[in-house]
């Protein structure tokens, strides 16, 4: 029963302080100066290799198949 | 800013993502669940539940084999209608030996939480046979076939073995007995004492008046034996659940 | 060497599987085993045959891997139609209790018809729709090819193989009776086999992608896979009785099986049918309409939203039961709160369309996609409003419950696979574009008008019989008995399956179409391959 109030304790207060500053976090890093630029280039991705995969980057040495 | 670029590590590194995303959806349940296993007061103490008698737990997995779930829920709430209409409303303890629970979803019919003892066995068998000769408006289709397969519990004492393995109490005496206790039940000429010994309240009838053990007869000992157990003398509300 | 290896463990599970069908105790695991032996025995014969035939390596990273993704649009079509014929006959068994066939007793009765209905639209048309739009998702956000190699097809032929066997065993009487995950522990046990698998695939992909982003459509893949794996082993946890039998018995019992249940139950909702489906509309859309998603912020913000609520609300299917109060409550609060990022979600759905508005006019494919999106929106505000404990009071037991399932999994599920379909199946086989539009179109007013008359007969039904229920008179007496209740809710009855069978011709009208697709389509050249077409 007292692992239980601790763990009940905990979770209504610290771990919901953290919980709520991670989804803050989120919220503030999405809203963040210059993101819309990378924002934007992220939201093409859909429409840039419909047809096939893009060739292997050339510094990528771990092609394999 | 460089606390929150760290956003980016989880934009770009899979693994990252899902861990994180994984510990996102694994709180809930956590919260939610354990505490239900060690809280005392999330299963009322109450006089009269026992395990289910092998021939009742039979009936049991031929009433989840045909889905009765679906239709019929086990799980009455205390709102006036539902009391008034199905009995005192249902308590955790009532199912605490059923693995898994049957407090269903729906009601295209009735809840039987407590249908035990309301009608006889033969409007049982009438109403499992053909449930419109009964009850015009039912919905319910008809299990006459049930009737025809016999059963010799060869199974049962596998099936109470497993049940306490996860945790239900039957001892070594309900084990080790458990085909003798599954076929006195259904014979009123029997020697019976030591399974009423064993389960408490259990009935012994031929439920569905025909000579042999048919999956009717465990159907109709599960029926009627639901919510029959506790008695309501010893239970008193706690207002801090 | 590794096809030796193959064929010596094929050849073991199909001996053991005929052993333990021989000592089977029960009818559903007898055809169980004889239908993995079967498999096993037809993938023997698959893998002998391509044993030590000289080996072409061809390098195939330049090109999507597509086959798997054929075969996954095929399949999803067909047990579409299959799921929803199911439910359009037990929909009128409801109406008309005869067609419960004496002659089908114990197979074709609407408790073991009814699992069979629920599964094969779940598991294996949105399962199937989820797998093969996952695999063409990844691969063109990622711009990679399928990472595993054939392992994409063992998670599709593993994959049927368990809707078999769970949909066999339900007819013939193996069921464990926990809502949505019906299938005994044998299927399970496999189940998680392929899902790992799949988790592998799609991970795999990720890992090897030329992009240097994941785009959010796959985080929403993610989400659902990975929460899917959780909440199926969780579930499931059960002990078999005996491996020669398909009966098993839970580890869980009474409150604490209810709560992992329905925290199982109302997740497969949030992740296999939200999740999971919010990873198509966040590709299939902005690819429909030809412009970027909305805001991708709001994307981002959404999937965290979503992803950590959702996990929270199950209880909301527990009021008024023997579950503790604050368990309840706590899910009550959490269900609220989800109505936000589920808006969220849709406005970045419809607004993706800003500036193409025309296009709902001239295209009935986005027309299906906005529609399920709408749906999407409707269900997910009725979803909080029912989980309200005043007004579950009243929804809960009753045929509205039926109706919200409905609209969620017909309106929204069902249209964006169909637009994703439409979408998919003209560039999966290299087709200047659909049969015919007019189809698509017949097949969206079908529907619609289908789910509008399923859905209203079941608001009127639920709330009816929810009102008679509860209904008592001045002495405090009960007014209606029950059969008074089921009585009365006969024309709804037969209206919500007459909107069933409105929905289902839609269905078969969308095979067809997409089979003339396949068929009489003009081809284009193919710009999937390994040679780029000069």
């Amino acid at each position: 029963m007292e692992r239980y109030t601790f763990l009940r304790a905990f979770a209504d207060s610290w771990m919901l302080i953290v919980l709520f500053a991670f989804f803050v976090g989120v919220c503030f890093w999405v809203f963040r100066r210059g993101s819309k630029k990378s924002y934007d280039e992220q939201s093409k991705i859909p429409f840039r290799h419909e047809d096939k995969p893009a060739p292997p980057r050339a510094d990528d040495p771990s092609e394999e198949e | 800013m460089a606390l929150l670029d760290k956003h980016q590590i989880l934009e770009r590194n899979v693994t990252l993502l899902a861990i994180f995303a994984f510990l996102v959806v694994s709180i809930g349940g956590i919260v939610q669940i354990a505490p239900l296993f060690w809280l005392e007061n999330t299963i009322e103490d109450v006089e009269g539940m026992r395990p289910y008698s092998p021939l009742e737990l039979t009936g049991r997995d031929i009433y989840v084999r045909e889905g009765c779930y679906v239709c019929h829920s086990q799980m009455i709430r205390p709102m006036r209608d539902e009391v008034e209409r199905y009995g005192h409303y249902s308590l955790a303890a009532e199912s605490q030996y059923d693995h898994p629970f049957q407090w269903g979803s729906k009601r295209a019919g009735p809840d039987l939480a407590r249908v035990g003892g309301r009608y006889s066995d033969e409007w049982h068998v009438d109403h499992l046979k053909d449930p419109q000769s009964v009850v015009p408006e039912s919905l319910m289709p008809k299990y006459a076939f049930l009737a025809d397969r016999l059963i010799d519990g060869r199974y049962v004492g596998d099936l109470l073995k497993t049940h306490r393995f996860v945790g239900v109490p039957y001892d070594e005496a309900m084990i080790e007995n458990a085909v003798l206790d599954f076929k006195v039940q259904v014979d009123p000429d029997s020697d019976y004492d030591d399974m009423l010994e064993r389960y408490p309240g259990a009935q012994v009838r031929n439920f569905d008046g025909q000579p042999g053990i048919s999956e009717m007869d465990a159907l109709i000992a599960y029926l009627q034996m639901l919510g029959t157990l506790v008695d309501f003398s010893t239970f008193t509300p706690d207002a801090s659940r | 060497m590794t096809n030796y290896v193959k064929l010596i463990l094929l050849g073991l599970i199909a001996f053991l599987a005929l052993i333990a069908a021989n000592y089977a105790r029960d009818l559903a695991y007898l055809v169980n085993a004889l239908t993995i032996a079967l498999a096993a025995g037809a993938a023997f014969l698959w893998v002998l045959r391509t044993t030590d035939e000289p080996a072409v390596r061809v390098d195939l990273s330049g090109e999507y891997m597509d086959g798997v993704i054929r075969a996954g649009a095929i399949a999803t079509a067909l047990w579409g139609v299959v799921g929803f014929l199911v439910g359009t006959f037990i929909a009128f068994q409801l109406a008309f209790p005869w067609l419960n066939f004496e002659s089908l007793q114990g197979i074709g009765n609407f408790g073991r018809l009814r699992p069979l209905h629920t599964s094969a639209v779940i598991f294996a048309f949105g399962g199937n729709a989820l797998i093969c739009t996952s695999f063409y998702v990844v691969q063109r956000t990622s711009a990679a090819r399928l990472w595993g190699g054939n392992l994409a097809w063992f998670v599709f032929w593993g994959y049927q193989l368990f809707i078999v066997l769970a949909a066999s065993g339900y007819l013939l009487g193996a069921t464990q009776s926990k809502e949505y995950a019906e299938p005994e522990w044998y299927a399970d046990l496999w189940l998680t086999v392929i899902w790992l698998s799949y988790l592998a695939v799609f991970l795999g992909t990720i890992v090897k992608r030329r992009e240097p982003h994941i785009y959010v459509a796959n985080w929403f893949y993610m989400a659902f896979i990975i929460t899917v794996a959780m909440l199926h082993v969780v579930n499931n946890l059960s002990i078999p009785v005996s491996i020669f039998g398909s009966k098993s018995v839970q580890v869980f019992s009474g409150v604490q099986d209810a709560m992992t249940q329905w925290w199982y139950g109302h997740n497969a909702v949030g992740f296999f049918l939200t999740a999971g489906f919010l990873g198509m509309m966040y590709y299939f859309v902005p690819k429909q309409a030809e412009r970027p998603v909305y805001s991708y912020k709001l994307s981002i913000i959404h999937f965290w939203a979503l992803i950590f609520i959702y996990i929270w609300a199950g209880p909301h299917h527990l009021h008024y039961t023997a579950l503790p109060d604050w368990a309840a409550t706590l899910g009550m609060v959490f269900s609220i709160v989800l109505w936000m990022p589920s808006w969220g979600g849709m406005i970045n759905g419809l607004m993706t369309l800003s500036g193409a508005w025309d296009k709902l006019r001239t295209d009935p494919i986005i027309r299906m996609m906005v529609i399920s999106i709408g749906f999407y929106g409707m269900s997910t505000f009725e979803g909080p409003m029912m989980s309200i404990r005043a007004v579950n009071s009243l929804s809960h037991y009753t045929d509205w419950t039926i109706g919200h399932v409905h609209s969620g999994a017909l309106g929204w599920n069902g249209m964006i696979t169909f637009g994703a379909l439409y979408f998919m199946v003209p560039r999966l086989w290299n087709r200047a574009g659909l049969y015919s539009l007019r189809l698509v179109s017949w097949h969206f007013w079908l529907a619609t008008i289908g789910i509008i008359l399923y859905a209203a007969s079941m608001w009127v039904s639920g709330i009816m019989e929810g009102l008679m229920w509860r209904e008592v008179d001045a002495n405090g007496f009960l007014v209606n008995s029950f059969a008074d209740t089921v009585a009365a809710k006969f024309p709804m009855n037969v209206v919500r399956g007459m909107g069933g069978v409105l929905f289902l011709a839609g269905g078969v009208v969308m095979c067809y179409n997409l089979y003339m697709t396949i068929r009489r389509s003009p081809i284009v050249e193919a710009t999937n391959s390994v040679v780029a077409a000069e």
